[in-house]
């Protein structure tokens, strides 16, 4: 099995500021970078901070920035890189951090609690439910998510504007209402909410959230964007305009 | 030195009283804490990662449950009839009775939940065949059917903490999660030196947060444990860092009893290369969609390997076993879909003999079965796992696979109604409990237990939490020692103790080698010498630093739990002098039915030590023994026990 050594550079620090570190490190053939940083455990930094899980990319535990770019650590391997390319690993820079790679990821448990959440049709006892398959899988793709937090990581609208975090929910969360529209059998409307409370309006399609999602989830095209037609549709409908006038809004 | 004293020496320990601690945040976690809070109990749930990332995300194939949507011929019956014959009737069988006959209610509920599984052409749920199931039974969304399941019992965790906020004003005030929180004690009263057994009541229990090294103690009546496995001790495994067999030892150690530990169950197909890799799943589905086993000479070698008493129900020809996957009712099943014990067995003689992949695996070969785009809608992450991990494109070429230490079938001896162990109020669900799936579970029947026995554990505790009069206290002087043992890592630095790594890595070694796959009995004596020498390591391992997200401190402890855990499988494997489902004697070949109705028990002795000791299994019910016919049980039991069957008349109507 061939064998190299590799120029690591790891963010090592805490809240309070830290700084990158070189490590030489060898590689072997068929690594990840996950196994890259495990090594690092093992060998010189018994208390590198990484989380992860099921180191095949089902979980989405392990995710950092790469080079800068967003990824899974645990997808990632190291045959992507060049033999004497340097491999920079810092932390998810939209979340506080706590140690290392390790960040407070805690705004998304917030938003998530935010999203009504499914509502099931009256009258229709377990084991009754019919759906064609055709259907479910509109928000079958979104139920794919692995919650790894890489769109709101990368999402413009959260990524060094903390002052946008209470209103935004991110595309994470925004896809979860999508998929709930879509379900066939869901009986709510989430429509004003998504718009009035989960900040859908912040969204301007620019589709970075889909280029860093490792479950490859059209997120823009197949959620944000039939979402605010969605909106859109009921916003501008003039009978729905005069009811939600005449009858209030109750509940939600 | 005074009580007060000592505990103003003590660190500072956070607080918080409950009703109910499930500890474990899978499938079984969610669904037991769900449970308890419909029954209205202060519920926490404790999670050693993230809400959400459970070890459940893993399972691949699907649910298990007899709900007829494939086949109209499916029913509990059948489906108990298999769960026994893939656990070599070894099975608890009451578990087995309660998880088939409940299994289908808790799958439809999971869709009042908002679950999207796939769908049948009359729009019911879809049913996939799987290894040891008569019928196609397994509920599935794709191959990615755990992470369905974990993310809607998720979000039903968050529409009741909606609905408590619409009622409290408070999100959390009936069901709050601890996320990043490892339990390292169980508090229990009466545990002293010479407290009387009868007086032992679950108090509480004792830990940490990961990211800041925190203490914490919970004082609850009733305690869940919903941990999963114990993989991470061997060397080549699906599992996760999590598995580190927790809950098994945190009960041997509170004073419940573990059984048939003995029985782990290699998966037959797990990933064998990039090294990196080996162990990563390769789901069963991809033979129940039709994908073959082939060896270095092209041939489908499973037909060489079915067992006499699995002879009338597998094909013996290529021609048979194709006709099945669309003629099911008037063909045999194809021999890859045996049970996991046989297929893992074949794979492991494959090798041995030489017919083997470059990489020291068996190929399995969809490519050349399925059009790529089927593979691509059947089978999404096994396409995507392979495209992305090890360059393979399997709608193209055949994956390399070999056995993976998958699932322990032994677990904490429980109620098998409402779940508790020998410890009043510890309760135990899902992989850490034991007995539902005898010496071999089959696939697609885990997910099923989670949800049944989660369920019934949050029902039993909630009952058990009402029945009580007083709740029990969490004594000092056990926080204090709590406290100790959690620092001992740091302090043992001092005096020179080794790396944890390195201790870890040998005990995963001497679990791979010498109680793996293939065992034989002068290979287990020496692993139980090498884990005696292990275990007075682990005493002394030191870490270095601080407790601020510290991975090496946390292996620290979670090392004295894959110790006892390995102690008792070790010692099981050696007792048991036969080969049944997931133990297999070089030196005892043949399934012996005077070992069919032993269990094999064990207790924790001290801190790294264990007793066990044999005990009779309660004999089946006889209107479930008479749902199988004469001659299939005598390849089981011994003569005296058939005397209870219904002999003579022919069982017909049955199905079968």
């Amino acid at each position: 099995m061939s064998s190299h050594w590799h120029h690591f550079r790891v963010w090592r620090g805490d809240a309070d500021g830290g700084e990158l570190v070189d490590y030489p490190v060898e590689v072997n053939e068929g690594e990840v970078v996950l196994d890259i940083i495990h090594r690092l455990q093992q060998t010189e930094a018994q208390d590198l901070a990484v989380r992860w899980n099921c180191k095949a990319g089902k979980c989405g535990s392990c995710s950092a920035e790469i080079n800068g770019r967003p990824r899974l650590m645990c997808m990632t391997r190291m045959s992507t890189f060049a033999d004497d390319e340097v491999v920079t690993v810092t932390p998810l820079r939209t979340f506080p951090v706590i140690r290392d790679l390790v960040t407070d990821v805690g705004f998304n448990y917030v938003k998530a609690r935010e999203v009504p959440s499914f509502e099931p049709p009256p009258g229709l006892a377990p084991g009754e439910y019919r759906m064609q398959q055709v259907d479910v899988e509109r928000s079958q793709e979104f139920r794919k998510c692995i919650e790894c937090y890489l769109c709101q990581n990368t999402c413009h609208v959260v990524r060094d504007h903390e002052e946008n975090k209470p209103a935004f929910a991110g595309p994470r969360y925004l896809m979860r209402v999508a998929e709930l529209e879509m379900h066939p059998l869901d009986v709510a409307d989430r429509r004003s909410d998504v718009q009035d409370d989960l900040g859908l309006g912040y969204c301007n399609i620019t589709k970075c959230c889909t280029e860093v999602c490792p479950e490859h989830i059209k997120i823009t095209d197949n959620a944000l964007i039939p979402m605010k037609e969605r909106v859109v549709d009921r916003r501008f409908d003039p009978l729905v305009w005069l009811g939600d006038k005449i009858f209030r809004r109750t509940g939600s | 030195m005074t009580d007060v004293a000592k505990h103003m020496k003590s660190e500072t320990v956070e607080q918080h009283e409950y009703d109910v601690v499930v500890i474990g945040a899978g499938g079984a976690g969610l669904r037991a804490a769900i449970e308890a809070r419909l029954q209205g109990k202060r519920t926490a749930i404790i999670s050693k990662s993230l809400f959400g990332k459970a070890h459940t995300v893993m399972a691949e194939g699907g649910c298990a449950a007899a709900m007829g949507n494939a086949n109209p011929n499916d029913s509990w019956q059948v489906h108990y009839r298999d769960t026994m014959r893939g656990g070599k009737f070894l099975n608890n069988w009451r578990m087995a009775e309660l998880h088939a006959k409940e299994a289908a209610e808790r799958v439809w509920e999971l869709e009042t939940y908002g679950a999207l599984f796939d769908r049948t052409k009359d729009g019911k749920i879809s049913q996939r065949n799987f290894g040891g199931h008569t019928y196609p039974r397994l509920a599935h969304v794709g191959d990615r059917t755990g992470l369905e399941i974990i993310r809607t019992l998720q979000q039903k965790i968050v529409s009741l903490q909606q609905e408590d906020f619409r009622a409290t004003g408070d999100y959390e005030s009936y069901l709050r999660v601890f996320q990043e929180c490892t339990i390292t004690e169980l508090f229990t009263t009466g545990s002293g030196p010479g407290a009387p057994e009868e007086q032992r009541r679950v108090a509480g229990c004792f830990g940490y947060f990961r990211d800041d090294g925190r203490f914490v103690r919970f004082d609850a009546p009733a305690i869940v444990l919903a941990t999963g496995g114990v993989g991470k001790s061997y060397q080549v495994t699906s599992n996760s860092w999590e598995y580190t067999g927790d809950g098994h030892a945190l009960a041997l150690r509170a004073g419940a009893t573990l059984i048939n530990m003995e029985f782990l169950q290699f998966h037959p197909t797990g990933m064998v290369w990039p090294p990196s890799v080996k162990g990563i799943l390769v789901t069963e589905s991809v033979r129940g969609d039709g994908g073959v086993l082939r060896n270095s000479d092209g041939k489908r070698f499973m037909f060489d390997y079915i067992p006499d008493v699995f002879r009338e129900q597998y094909a013996t020809s290529e021609d048979e076993a194709d006709r099945w996957y669309t003629d099911a009712d008037n063909n045999r099943r194809p021999p890859e879909l045996l049970p996991r014990d046989e297929v893992a067995r074949a794979i492991n003689s494959e090798v041995k003999a030489g017919r083997g992949s470059p990489h020291g695996g068996v190929f399995l070969d969809i490519a050349s079965r399925k059009s790529p785009e089927e593979i691509q809608k059947r089978l999404p992450s096994m396409y995507h796992q392979f495209k992305e991990l090890a360059d393979v494109d399997i709608t193209k070429e055949p994956m390399e696979v070999g056995p993976t230490c998958h699932y322990v079938m032994g677990g904490i001896e429980v109620d098998p109604d409402n779940g508790m162990s020998v410890v009043p109020g510890l309760f135990a669900a899902g992989e850490c409990s034991g007995g539902m799936h005898g010496s071999n579970r089959l696939g697609g029947n885990s997910l099923s237990d989670l949800l049944v026995f989660g369920r019934r554990c949050g029902l039993g505790a909630a009952q058990y939490v009402d029945g009580l009069r007083a709740r029990p206290a969490v004594a000092v002087d056990d926080v204090d020692a709590a406290v100790d043992r959690a620092m001992l890592p740091f302090s043992s630095a001092t005096d020179g103790g080794e790396n944890p790594f390195v201790v870890h890595l040998e005990l995963q070694k001497t679990m791979h080698e010498l109680v793996g796959i293939i065992r034989k009995a002068d290979e287990m004596e020496m692993a139980l010498k090498k884990l005696a020498d292990i275990a007075t390591r682990t005493r002394t391992v030191s870490v270095e630093g601080h407790r601020e997200f510290n991975p090496g401190w946390h292996l620290a402890l979670d090392l004295r739990n894959m110790l006892l855990v390995s102690l008792c499988v070790a010692r099981a494997a050696v007792e048991r002098q036969e080969s049944r489902g997931g133990h297999t004697r070089d030196d005892f070949p043949a399934m012996d039915a005077d070992w069919r109705h032993l269990l094999l028990v064990c207790s924790a002795l001290g801190e790294d030590d264990v007793e066990l000791v044999r005990r009779e299994q309660v004999p089946m019910r006889a209107d479930l023994f008479d749902l199988f016919e004469l001659d299939e049980l005598k390849k089981y039991y011994t003569g005296d026990e058939l005397g209870e069957h219904r002999a003579g008349s022919s069982g017909q109507g049955n199905g079968a």
